[in-house]
């Protein structure tokens, strides 16, 4: 394949943020965003193209039946020394061809419904010029052929999310969201970098084919070197999954993305629900055969996925703000794609079990990316008919708004996973890679997977049936045709994307694979999702007082869950009280009375001493000849007495 | 009796004491200026003396003496006009009151 096309897909979004971004404000707002969208789309054919050249031309397909992974271009960036140099390139295999495929559909559904959605918005040229860069920087994330590159990217991931979250600037809620999400993520990403240099240093290459391919090489060339008891691979493999882990939202890092909702809604689609949150999981899935080779990293990442999937499952039962309930249904979902890369690589050396696991972790994340971004959209479908974000603002919207409420509905129905709806093909795989690893986890993710159908369909319930709301200003209606297009696209993939034969395209080891519904599993899921369905469905089809009940009976509970367990006190209380009342008063003290105190010791005393000297200086002429004279007869007189 | 150099340095020390006393007490600037002469006048003096006592072949110590007159002569000159211009700023010459340059 040409390297030319590869060049293209990078080129364009950057080209399109740089001309945007400089000419925007001579361009009329139609014109910004038709371009705008213009060049996705030219992106999105080349990106489909590459992605279907890859996986339907047989000359990447070796004699053993594995799909090879191929570096179309790689050029030095950075030349520091003889053995130090980064690279930057485009690497293709089955993970980035699929990824390049996510990433351009919901990048051009997203430039398509803001032309609709941030019509007459103040700064709407800007707004497609920050799109543009953040597909860019995600684009050449994911095709980097080193992780060297792939840091680069993931810190212009962060920045322009940190662009697009704070867009509406003269919001200080907004404000002080985009700046929570930079800096919490920057904090991980320090984990990232260290990461990266600890593992570069034992390995001596950034590269990914060099590691992957032969991650025993990666084992020995540690040496067996150990820090504080666990070995070298483990921290750096830890390390790195502490970014993953800032940018995809798990547990003790996850407090930046509900308030990320503050952006603009296509924004959390195409952003906080699709692509850039599953850059963690890409990341884990990237370094799949080094994380194989060490059980006690695997071990973390399944731990702290399972707890953050029930988490946010649970929190997302209580919020009131739409579009928090679909920012915890993230978290619980990119959660789950962790615990099956971890159940994957901790699986103990069976191909047929590492093949499952990191399959439906991949399958997931695909069609995760396709329901969850018609969530949000359709989402901001109804924040724009009803100007706010609040369930209680909505109820009994099926009849006005009947394209929103039948995709809305797929959507749901595909998250809970419900045949014959994508998401019931992939978390099903999930289940079964978390059964065949240990049956704990598979109960648990089970019972995410419940709360999961209960929560999205309380969400449903609530919005589009439940008790009709009285509108004062006007009767709200279906958005106009560039919005309703893409709700009706990424529904209708949301409902065949499932019957896609994935463990054909997408496996860890590059060979072909059939996928087998295990039925006991999948029939126990099914049962028990109808049955979260129902209970939701008693509960808030028709406005009554179940719901209030159950809360006055729960009390505890509920309030923990509506304070997200207090995870933001937590984190204010560390912050303020530990960091700052403990650590940095006392070190401001000291520098204060103990650094400056020198400093202002040294001024004052030479301020005195030449207070105490001034008046010798008299202006009295006579006086100094005095002075001099006596000093003159003195010098003699010693000189004198020296002499004799 | 022969002439001793010391019999010329004692008055030239007298005279010296003397314009140094005056120049040190007097608080007219005139005054204080007369002084300072009779400070220049025996240094001459001096000039002369050491001249004649320890190089009598030669001459250095007296020209010396009259650039130092000559070069006194102007200076006084520029003094007076000094304190003449003084008298018109301030109406006053007591040089007790003259002291707001001295920081």
């Amino acid at each position: 394949m040409s390297p030319i096309i590869p060049l293209l897909i990078l080129a364009i979004p950057l080209t399109m943020f740089l001309f945007l971004g400089i000419a925007g404000c001579k361009l009329s707002h139609k014109t910004a965003g038709v371009l705008g969208t213009l060049g996705m789309g030219t992106t999105l054919v080349l990106a489909y193209l590459t992605a279907f050249t890859y996986f339907f031309d047989p000359q990447f397909i070796n004699e053993a039946g594995e799909r090879i992974q191929q570096v179309l271009f790689d050029q030095t960036w950075l030349h520091l020394y003889d053995n130090l140099s980064i690279n930057l390139g485009f690497l293709i295999d089955p993970i980035s061809a699929m990824m390049l495929v996510v990433i351009t559909t919901i990048s051009f559904m997203v430039h398509l419904y803001s032309l609709g959605y941030m019509h007459g918005e103040k700064g709407f040229q800007r707004y497609y010029a920050f799109l543009s860069l953040f597909s860019f920087s995600m684009l050449g994330l994911v095709v980097a052929t080193n992780i060297f590159q792939m840091y680069i990217f993931w810190e212009l991931v962060g920045a322009s999310s940190y662009l697009l979250i704070g867009f509406f600037y003269t919001k200080p809620s907004a404000v002080s969201a985009s700046k929570k999400a930079f800096i919490v993520t920057r904090f991980a990403d320090l984990g990232f970098l260290m990461g990266i240099l600890v593992l570069s240093y034992y390995t001596g290459t950034f590269d990914f084919i060099r590691m992957t391919s032969d991650p025993t090489w990666v084992l020995a060339s540690t040496g067996g070197a150990t820090f504080m008891g666990c070995s070298v691979l483990t921290w750096a493999l830890v390390l790195i999954f502490t970014g993953g882990m800032g940018k995809s939202a798990m547990m003790p890092l996850h407090i930046w993305l509900p308030d990320a909702m503050e952006g603009p809604t296509p924004v959390s689609a195409l952003i906080h629900a699709a692509t850039m949150v599953v850059a963690g999981v890409f990341l884990v899935a990237r370094m799949f055969p080094v994380y194989m080779m060490e059980e006690a990293a695997t071990t973390i990442v399944v731990v702290i996925g399972a707890l953050t999937a029930f988490y946010a499952a649970i929190v997302a039962c209580t919020q009131i703000d739409i579009k928090r309930v679909l920012a915890f249904s993230t978290i619980s979902q990119i959660a789950f794609m962790m615990v099956s890369l971890g159940v994957a690589s901790a699986g103990g050396g069976q191909v047929e079990h590492h093949g499952l696991g990191y399959m439906a972790s991949m399958f997931h994340l695909f069609t995760h990316a396709m329901f969850k971004a018609l969530l949000f959209l359709g989402a901001g479908a109804l924040i724009h008919a009803v100007h706010s974000n609040d369930y209680t603002a909505m109820g009994g919207l099926r009849k006005y708004m009947p394209i929103t409420h039948w995709t809305f509905l797929i959507g749901c129905l595909a998250i809970a996973g419900i045949p014959p709806f994508s998401g019931f093909f992939s978390k099903d795989e999930i289940l079964s890679a978390c059964y065949a690893w240990s049956p704990f986890v598979g109960v648990w993710m089970t019972m995410v997977a419940a709360l999961t159908a209960f929560y999205m369909f309380r969400l449903y319930f609530l919005v589009f049936h439940w008790e009709e709301h009285k509108c004062e200003h006007h009767t709200p209606h279906d958005a106009p045709i560039t919005m309703s297009l893409p709700l009706i696209f990424l529904a209708a993939v949301s409902i065949v994307a499932g019957f896609i034969p994935f463990g054909h395209f997408v496996t860890w080891n590059r060979e072909a694979y059939d996928i087998h519904l295990d039925w006991t599993i999948a029939g126990s899921s099914i049962l028990i999702a109808v049955l979260a369905i129902a209970f939701a469905w008693k509960m808030y089809y028709r406005k009554n007082d179940l719901p209030a009940k159950f809360r006055k009976a729960l009390p505890n509970l509920w309030d923990w869950c509506l304070h997200r367990f207090y995870w933001d006190e937590l984190y204010i209380f560390i912050t303020h009280k530990i960091i700052f009342g403990l650590v940095c008063r006392p070190l401001a003290w000291f520098d204060r009375h103990i650094i400056d105190g020198t400093m202002d010791a040294f001024a004052s005393i030479t301020n005195r001493a030449s207070d105490a000297i001034k008046p010798l200086q008299s202006g009295q002429v006579q006086m100094y000849v005095w002075v001099y004279v006596i000093g003159t007869l003195l010098l003699g007189a010693i000189t004198v007495i020296c002499l004799i | 009796m022969e002439l001793k150099a010391i019999f010329y340095l004692i008055p030239s020390l007298i005279m010296f004491c003397c314009g140094l006393y005056g120049f040190i007490t007097r608080k007219n600037m005139i005054a204080m200026l007369i002084s300072l002469e009779l400070m220049l006048n025996a240094v001459d003096m001096n000039f002369v003396i050491f001249n004649r006592f320890l190089f009598p072949g030669q001459m250095e110590g007296m020209m010396f003496t009259l650039f130092a007159i000559a070069i006194a002569a102007a200076e006084t000159a520029l003094a007076i006009a000094i304190i003449i211009n003084v008298f018109r700023w301030v109406k006053n010459i007591d040089v007790r009151e003259l002291n707001k340059m001295k920081f």
